[in-house]
């Protein structure tokens, strides 16, 4: 497919790099004009320091404890199995602050677990902090860990697992020769994905985090910007998060194995090793499965009550985040499909590229840069939502380009030829057979990018003033004023509404 | 006629030559051992790859460096061949216009291309709804109502059983009757060869042999030939 429909990349690839680029150019001009130039301070350290340490601890425990998690779920067929792989995709499409409620009805102070220690006489325990971060960031990243490495498993061919049985290698060498070379390919790669989402998660570390020993490099931003109105700090700590973030992302592009983001892990082969450590597995998967689901869980219980007494404030919150992800989802489809297309035409490897690199960038550099650029201009709290759901298409694109480009390519080899062949080019080559035969992975990815854009608590924390709210930064303003019920309520309200769209979308598409 | 000019196709290891004319009409089955570059010599001709050298005439017009579409060329391809999410009608159609709005009169051609190729009834058919030889079927109906004076097969049948690969190559033999074009098939089969072609180009070591008679060729094969068929 030559084809001048899919050379329209040309144009959306570079106007993207253009935006991206304006915003970096922007903080770098604030950055020179700073009196303080490049000179880091204590407090830049100790979020410097931070960021690496809850982003190593936060990777290290999801990777560990994810091998178990993995390794039960590929030797044991039950009833529920493709239930529980499913839910191992739920975390990515929840909102970070509906599950950091949850965590806290579960973990925090006045939690289930402090309730029970205190009934037990022990001390309750309090999750912010450290310790707090380092749990959602697990909460988040263990089921992808899991489904990186069952996908590792899974990828063992059968006749292995029969050639094992056949020759009666279980126990320690079945660890030794089958396992251990599966877990040496996928469990730096899954390390390293997940250590760079950590280093630029946000929302987690403006719920979880805060004080001068709990502050990420993303925060500090936040800080400099919202407390301070420090733009040139905020600038600089941009820039400085950049370097870091791209720096990891530059060495995890070497080791990333492949994340399936559809489906495929619900395969089982017939397993012959790990008879007897049918216990031992079932202990590890109902643990997991609690973790999983009580935090949710927590959310709906505590929410039900909390809906009835929902402020009006929370409702105009709910059709602004979905005006916002409705122009989020235009945008990112808009750019991702020209942009497909073209990749689609070029090197293998330039949608994974893409996607890690899109991973580093933070949604926090970019709003501070947009800031800088409209700030002389206009209002940028006027724009406050206009430039979250340009960020946020931004942030989704890769995970669009990730699942159109290989689509896109099969598509390419299929039906190129025939496509030439018949003069099929331009819009009919779009409107005949390119979308109808990508309307699966549009609708999928429509459906992530909106329940992410929806459940989004980044950009828009820098912009919106007090008359202009998304859903999630009403439901942290109500959690920060102490109106938990209410807030649950509206986590509710938040989890219901990103699971809709998401179902929704994907329904859509499988739907051709 | 389909001229070839010292045509040269960069095949990753070796150069494949063809230099001879297929005469208008004619129906030529092209044989040789796998990989020998069978398949690239009709996706050369169709305009899908690059030549290193050479030029390629039809009908006395030049079109080395016309793309695939403005060749005067119908291409059908081992799979592939129709759109799965088109019905059989659609898939046809877009032999007439690539931006499938048909006026009457092309809509009529469409059902009477259908009806020809006996799939009467199976316009608004799915592909994956309808069996393997229909599918072949439905294609060769694009290539009735695309009408033009070369086609080349690329092994379209080989997923088919014996019976109905015969029954398909019937049908083309019928389709060319009416058509008077020019047939290039690829094909691994002699009895394939022999069932519709005259004339046999024998692809090996680099070489696209010129055409010569079927049955004279196989009733006193060269060495390489005598080998490949074995």
């Amino acid at each position: 497919m030559a084809v001048g429909a899919l050379q329209l990349g040309r144009c959306s690839g570079p106007l993207i790099a253009l935006i991206i680029l304006g915003a970096i150019g922007a903080i770098v001009a604030a950055v020179i004009s700073r009196s303080g130039g490049l000179a880091l301070g204590p407090g830049d350290m100790a979020a410097i320091r931070f960021t690496f340490h809850q982003a190593v601890w936060s990777a290290a425990l999801s990777v560990l404890l994810a091998i178990p998690v993995a390794r039960a779920l590929a030797r044991r067929r039950f009833r529920g199995r493709g239930i529980i792989i499913t839910l191992l995709g739920a975390p990515f499409i929840l909102p970070v602050i509906v599950a950091v409620l949850g965590l806290l009805a579960v973990f925090g102070r006045g939690g289930w677990v402090s309730t029970i220690l205190v009934g037990l006489g022990g001390e309750p325990i309090s999750i912010y902090g450290f310790h707090g971060v380092v749990l959602a960031h697990v909460f988040f990243n263990l089921p992808l860990a899991t489904r990186l490495i069952l996908q590792a498993w899974q990828a063992v061919p059968a006749e292995r697992y029969r050639l094992a049985a056949q020759l009666a290698i279980d126990g320690w060498a079945f660890f030794r020769i089958i396992e251990w070379p599966l877990l040496q390919r996928a469990v730096p790669g899954a390390f390293a994905l997940i250590f760079v989402l950590c280093l630029t998660s946000f929302a987690v570390a403006l719920t979880l985090g805060g004080g001068p020993r709990a502050t990420t490099v993303e925060l500090a931003i936040y800080q400099a910007f919202r407390f301070d109105f420090d733009l040139g700090r905020a600038a600089f700590l941009s820039l400085l998060q950049l370097g870091l973030a791209g720096t990891a992302a530059a060495v995890a592009v070497w080791l990333v194995p492949r994340v399936e983001l559809g489906r495929g892990l619900d395969r089982s082969h017939d397993r012959w090793d790990g008879r007897g450590a049918g216990a031992q597995d079932a202990v590890v998967i109902t643990l997991a499965f609690l973790f999983l689901v009580l935090p949710i869980g927590a959310v709906a219980y505590d929410g039900m009550g909390g809906l009835l007494v929902l402020p009006g404030s929370v409702f105009w919150a709910a059709v602004t985040s979905l005006w916002v992800a409705g122009l989020s989802v235009g945008l990112m489809l808009t750019a991702a499909l020209p942009l497909a297309g073209w990749m689609a035409m070029r090197r293998r490897a330039g949608a994974e590229v893409v996607g890690i690199f899109g991973i580093a960038i933070s949604p926090l550099m970019l709003g501070t840069g947009a800031f800088l650029l409209i700030n002389p201009y206009a209002d940028p709290g006027r724009l406050a939502l206009v430039v979250t759901a340009c960020v946020n298409a931004l942030m989704t694109l890769p995970f669009a380009l990730r699942l159109m480009v290989p689509a896109l390519r099969d598509l390419v080899d299929d039906y190129g030829r025939l496509s030439l062949n018949l003069g099929l080019r331009g819009w009919p080559l779009w409107r005949i057979v390119i979308l109808p035969r990508l309307r699966a992975q549009m609708g999928f990815a429509a459906g992530l990018g909106g329940a992410l854009s929806l459940g989004d608590l980044g950009v828009v924390t820098l912009f919106a003033d007090q008359d202009r709210a998304t859903l999630p930064l009403q439901m942290y303003r109500l959690m920060g004023a102490y109106q938990m019920e209410a807030a649950s309520g509206a986590a509710v309200l938040l989890l219901l509404l990103a699971l809709s769209v998401f179902w929704l979308c994907d329904w859509w598409g499988r739907h051709a | 006629m389909l001229r070839l000019e010292q045509l040269r196709i960069g095949l990753g290891g070796f150069d494949l030559t063809a230099d001879f004319a297929v005469q208008a009409g004619a129906r030529v089955a092209v044989i040789g051992p796998s990989g020998a570059g069978k398949s690239s010599l009709l996706n050369a001709i169709a305009g899908f790859i690059p030549l290193v050298g050479g030029r390629v005439l039809l009908d006395g017009s030049d079109i080395t460096t016309l793309p695939p579409d403005a060749r005067s060329i119908t291409m059908l391809f081992q799979d592939g061949n129709l759109f799965p999410h088109l019905t059989l009608a659609q898939n046809v159609g877009l032999g007439l216009r690539p931006t499938l709005r048909l006026d009457d009169q092309e809509r009529s051609d469409v059902t009477g291309a259908l009806a020809r190729v006996g799939l009467d009834g199976l316009a608004d058919r799915k592909p994956a709804t309808v069996s393997g030889g229909q599918a072949s079927r439905a294609a060769l109906a694009r290539v009735l109502v695309q009408n033009r004076p070369l086609l080349l097969l690329d092994e379209p049948f080989a997923a088919l059983g014996p019976a109905l690969r015969a029954e398909m190559l019937a049908l083309v033999a019928e389709l060319l009757d009416e058509t008077r074009a020019t047939l290039m098939m690829v094909t691994h089969a002699p009895e394939d060869a022999r069932r519709i072609a005259d004339q046999i180009v024998f692809v090996d070591a680099g070489i696209a042999h010129p055409p010569a008679a079927t049955e004279a060729l196989f009733a006193d094969p060269p060495p390489q030939l005598k080998v490949y068929l074995g």
